[in-house]
């Protein structure tokens, strides 16, 4: 259960607009404690594809990547895998996931991982209701040969 | 044989000093920033990112504006810097059947479930250049409307489940990555698309236009096309979770081709695929295409001897950084080579001439 819920805060933190997350974070103005185990670094993942979607794996390109990892009182641990090559954005990421592990969780659930599910599903909103916009019946005319 | 060459290094810094002035151009014009680029010519930069073979619109923006434009520059710019990145790791298989569409197609069924919806695209444009956009800085909202939040299946799905088409199912082989093994032919489906993936997209068209004019009798249709965001999930090492670690635009192509059967397989379709990063429309149709024609092995057809069936041609000449590297490098200084090759021609003609004379 536990896994489940990180795991959804740890997507949202990943995916999230860079501009988005650090003013949601820099407005809450928290000072925070915390020794790197991992200074944030870029680097690279290989995305998988399928040929014919359901077959074979192969390799499409990669994307980039920014990770970090650090701990609040040599105890609670959090990780910043986030894409992209922002390193503060892997920062926060970092003490976002380790505040959702602490009695800080509230705070921290409701001022940022509500508001990027919401941005995000905003967004997915927009473009879905704009692609239906674009929805196309094509009908097919009897030629006269076919009579 | 290659002997450097020393000097000239006042006039390349110069070189490089007159290559800044004449990127930012006339000063009284306002300079292009990163964002304008990633915003205002996303084909551009999606082309960077699927040739370049990285997904970073922002890179790939600063990649086009370095390159004065040049997009085979700025893929050799991306492909550089792709180098120098730790690999962290491998993604999960992506599962587009998943995806967020922008636009979903198909040439060969009107009547889908999740229905055909065109997405901002060219293709119903008049190609009629529009004067507007000199002048002001007016532009169209797009329209929305009311929508069911379902999956869009895969229009080939429907065809698969009458057993009429070609399935695509998993051999079970790893696929090896070409980017850190090297090349040895013949080469693993799961190779052939990497390499078309990150491949030239004119090299591409043309080899699929030629497959269409009848050099590799491959008629194709496409079954769909689609266009959208797709999630990337990713475990993470330390903790064993898989997350959604990046949203990636990608377009993917299924193409429906004729199969009069053979002695391995029944009279059905086959398909080709294309899958690549960005709106790149064009790209994917030749990348499926093309893919479709080298696989005349598996399905047992004819070998024809065309261009567009022989992986080894096609493979080792698709990927632009490649070949451009090879074919600039000999405007660089070959003064050693030539000076031996001018020697050999000399002493070819004198000897020529002397038995001129004798006869």
């Amino acid at each position: 259960m536990q896994n489940e819920s990180r795991k959804q805060w740890l997507s949202y933190l990943a995916t999230a607009d860079e501009n988005y997350l650090i003013s949601l974070w820099d407005n809450l103005n928290m000072k925070i404690e915390y020794n790197w185990l991992r200074k944030p670094e870029i680097g690279s993942i290989m995305v998988q594809g399928k040929a014919g979607a359901t077959g074979d794996n192969f390799n499409v390109g990669e994307v980039t990547i920014t990770r970090c990892s650090l701990n609040l009182d040599k105890k609670i641990q959090g990780h910043g895998y986030v894409q992209g090559r922002n390193k503060y954005k892997s920062k926060i990421a970092a003490l976002c996931d380790a505040l959702m592990q602490t009695e800080k969780k509230e705070i921290i659930k409701r001022n940022i991982i509500d508001k990027l599910i919401k941005y995000k599903n905003n967004k997915r909103n927009e473009i879905l209701s704009k692609t239906e916009a674009t929805k196309v019946d094509f009908f097919t005319l009897v030629r006269g040969e076919d009579k | 044989m290659y002997v450097s060459v020393k000097g000239g290094e006042k006039a390349i810094n110069n070189a490089h000093s007159w290559l800044s002035e004449i990127r930012r151009g006339d000063v009284n014009i306002a300079e292009l920033n990163i964002k304008q680029i990633s915003e205002q010519l996303t084909l551009s930069v999606d082309r960077v990112m699927s040739e370049g073979s990285l997904y970073d619109k922002d890179l790939s923006a600063l990649a086009i504006k370095q390159s004065r434009g040049d997009l085979i520059e700025a893929i050799f710019l991306m492909r550089a810097y792709r180098t120098t990145l730790p690999r962290i790791g491998s993604s999960k298989p992506i599962e587009t059947s998943k995806m967020l569409c922008l636009r979903r197609i198909s040439a060969t069924f009107k009547d889908i479930p999740g229905k055909q919806k065109l997405g901002p695209t060219f293709d119903y444009t008049h190609r009629l250049l529009d004067f507007k956009l000199l002048a002001d800085g007016e532009y169209e909202k797009a329209k929305i409307e009311k929508y069911d939040d379902k999956e869009i299946p895969h229009v080939l799905s429907f065809l698969n489940k009458e057993g009429l088409i070609q399935k695509e199912i998993p051999s079970g082989k790893t696929s090896k990555d070409i980017t850190r093994n090297p090349i040895n032919f013949p080469l693993t489906r799961s190779e052939r698309l990497q390499s078309l993936s990150r491949g030239d997209e004119g090299f591409l068209l043309g080899l699929a236009y030629s497959t269409q004019r009848g050099y590799a009798r491959n008629h194709a249709f496409v079954g769909e096309l689609r266009t959208g965001y797709v999630e990337v999930q990713f475990e993470i090492p330390e903790l064993g979770i898989e997350i959604n670690i990046a949203d990636v635009m990608f377009t993917e192509c299924e193409s429906v081709n004729q199969f009069k059967g053979s002695k391995k397989i029944p009279a059905q379709f086959t398909r080709g695929y294309g899958l690549v990063f960005g709106q790149l429309e064009r790209k994917a149709i030749s990348m499926a295409l093309v893919d479709r024609s080298m696989r005349w092995k598996e399905f047992g057809e004819e070998y024809l001897g065309v261009a567009a069936q022989n992986e080894e041609f096609v493979i080792s000449h698709c990927d632009n950084i490649q070949a451009t590297g090879f074919l600039e490098h000999i405007k660089l200084p070959h003064y050693v080579d030539f000076q031996a090759e001018l020697d050999l021609v000399r002493k070819i003609r004198e000897e020529y001439n002397k038995n001129e004379q004798r006869t």
